[in-house]
């Protein structure tokens, strides 16, 4: 498989994309050309070019060193969001698929029920309810998306649990805890993890999404959603203050796109060839 | 069909009725009391208990359950916490404005998505396939909000060519056209993208089947075995996820209509988080579970008529 991703551009291109993302996140504190949080009115709603290559807000703020800084932010939602969902609805949709009977069809409802919601609204659900802040917004996108790791971890539970292997090590006596962690956890990662990789993308839209609302990170720390929300009244005369950021969003959300794409291709060959 | 059609409505119930505790149990239960939240920490004993008793927080669980079921059975959705007006006639004002976007989204993706994937399936691995699908992933990852940003940039304020805010006048058509077109178009292209994608790769899996060859056996011209054998089984995918797509989209429109300051469900529901309007919400929440539940059901009968097999599981 290993073969495969590294002979498929768009993975690879990917990969490549996600990674230097990763290091300018973080390396954020010391690649900022100017200190991301200090205003400087003087300075304020400066144009592209010279000094300042993405501007400056009508604080003075450089707008390259907010996204820059904003990078490490998004991220961190998103990898503690995906984390979270990953353990979490893993964990359940093991135990529900290895266990079957009641359990499992109570579980299946549930999931279901919680899969009509569409992430936002959901999101916004749990907001409404913790209040906002970093920590709230990466357990919001979490629960938005912790039924859909459930139901990949349960099918793969599924299908595994009739297979020799495991039914050999139950039959020597050993219990469902320990059948579970040594056995099924370490067969199911693989396919979760090249779940983890498309939702971590979803991840990072959603928190965009819930910080343009204003539901996320409190200023004066950046974060590319409210970037934008801020520079949305000054689109006509200062447009690089929300146009920037959003610019940053996408070539994030691309490149795990391309990963996950590319991964899906190799999976499913069918589509390509 | 009739049949299928029933059996499929039943089905929707239970699953409504387990959506609307849910949402009772979140946004009822979880925050504590919605007295502290909005009163605050500091409100004398006295306000705080005057204001479960009005609210009827001071009621068992179960029967605020029954009261807010019933509400939704007979309409009346009650007050709103924060500005003491009912919820029905806020939310009614909003529904049209929600509806004409989450249709005109739903058939910009399916219009454009659909013969698009086609194109690009039928050119599969040519340069038009791969810009195709390169657009297409790139539609994936823009926000909708922002591609509304973008569409207010360059045609309302370079050209002018569309209003920068508002729903328009629900009673004339023309104006309510013409405020629907760029919301719809920033939440519909996402769909495209989505819908390009999903009809390509299904296309793709039943271009070489058995079928396809064999009418292509029995000597039909290449059109008529694409459009009328090809492309029907190749939809059934397609119609099974465009009811998850119509999900994201609502929940993208949600962002959209903050963007473009149209009334709606979306900026109802903003609102009603800001002021702590636990009444509001928890009545927007069902009206949206409603929409998913309605447009899921759809989607099945839709599947049901596309695929006759699936009336006789």
């Amino acid at each position: 498989m290993l073969r495969a991703v590294r002979r498929n551009k768009t993975t690879m291109a990917g990969i490549v994309l996600t990674l230097s993302i990763i290091a300018v996140a973080l390396l954020a504190p010391w690649i900022t050309p100017f200190d991301p949080l200090e205003q400087n009115i003087i300075r304020g709603d400066l144009a592209p070019g010279g000094e300042h290559l993405l501007g400056t807000d009508n604080f003075g703020r450089d707008v390259l060193s907010r996204i820059i800084l904003g990078t490490r932010i998004s991220l961190t939602i998103a990898f503690s969001a995906v984390g979270l969902a990953l353990t979490v609805g893993s964990l359940w949709g093991i135990v529900a698929g290895y266990k079957g009977g009641k359990i499992d069809a109570l579980s299946t409802r549930f999931i279901d029920m919680l899969m009509t919601f569409p992430t936002v609204i959901l999101g916004l659900m749990v907001l409404a309810v913790l209040g906002s802040g970093m920590g709230n917004l990466a357990i919001a996108i979490a629960v938005a998306i912790t039924p859909r790791f459930a139901r990949i971890a349960r099918g793969s539970a599924i299908a595994l649990k009739e297979r020799d292997f495991i039914q050999a090590a139950r039959a020597l006596g050993m219990s469902d805890t320990r059948v579970i962690f040594f056995h099924i956890i370490p067969n199911v990662m693989n396919d979760i993890l090249v779940v983890a990789t498309l939702w971590t993308a979803t991840a990072i839209l959603q928190e965009a999404n819930l910080s343009f609302i204003g539901l996320g990170v409190k200023p004066p720390m950046p974060s590319w959603g409210g970037m934008i929300r801020d520079g949305v009244n000054q689109l006509l005369f200062q447009p690089w203050l929300s146009i920037a950021p959003g610019v940053a969003i996408f070539i994030v959300v691309l490149a795990f796109n391309m990963i996950g794409d590319g991964m899906r291709d190799v999976l499913d060959p069918k589509t390509t060839e | 069909m009739l049949r299928y059609c029933i059996r499929r409505c039943l089905w929707a119930l239970p699953t409504m009725f387990a959506v609307l505790l849910f949402i009772f149990i979140v946004m009822r239960v979880m925050p504590g009391d919605p007295a502290y939240a909005i009163l605050g920490e500091e409100a004398p004993p006295e306000a705080l208990q005057e204001f479960r008793r009005n609210w009827g927080l001071d009621r068992p669980l179960i029967h605020q359950f029954a009261v807010y079921i019933g509400g939704l059975l007979t309409g009346d959705l009650g007050v709103s916490m924060a500005n003491r007006q009912p919820i029905m006639p806020q939310i009614l004002r909003a529904l049209p404005y929600t509806l004409d976007l989450t249709i005109a989204g739903s058939l910009i993706g399916l219009i454009l998505g659909v013969p698009l994937g086609v194109f690009t399936a039928r050119n599969r691995n040519r340069t038009i396939d791969y810009v195709g699908r390169i657009i297409s992933l790139a539609g994936l990852s823009v926000p909708s909000f922002y591609l509304g940003i973008l569409l207010i940039f360059f045609l309302s304020f370079k050209y002018q060519w569309f209003p920068v805010i508002g729903g328009g006048d629900l009673s004339d058509p023309w104006s309510r056209l013409y405020h629907l077109v760029l919301p719809a178009l920033s939440v519909g292209l996402s769909q495209t993208a989505y819908i390009t994608r999903v009809t390509r790769s299904s296309f793709l899996e039943v271009i070489n089947a058995d079928f396809v060859q064999t009418a292509r056996a029995k000597g039909l011209r290449e059109n008529p075995v694409m459009f009328k054998h090809a492309l029907r089984n190749a939809l059934v995918p397609v119609v099974s996820v465009t009811g998850i797509y119509v999900g994201i989209l609502i929940g993208s429109s949600i962002l959209v209509t903050i963007v473009f300051n149209r009334p709606g469900l979306g900026k109802l529901m903003v609102g009603a988080i800001s002021t702590h309007d636990y009444t509001m919400l928890q009545s927007i929440m069902a009206i949206y579970a409603g929409i998913i539940v309605i447009v899921n059901l759809l989607t099945d009968l839709a599947y049901g008529l596309v695929d006759p097999r699936i009336r006789y599981r």
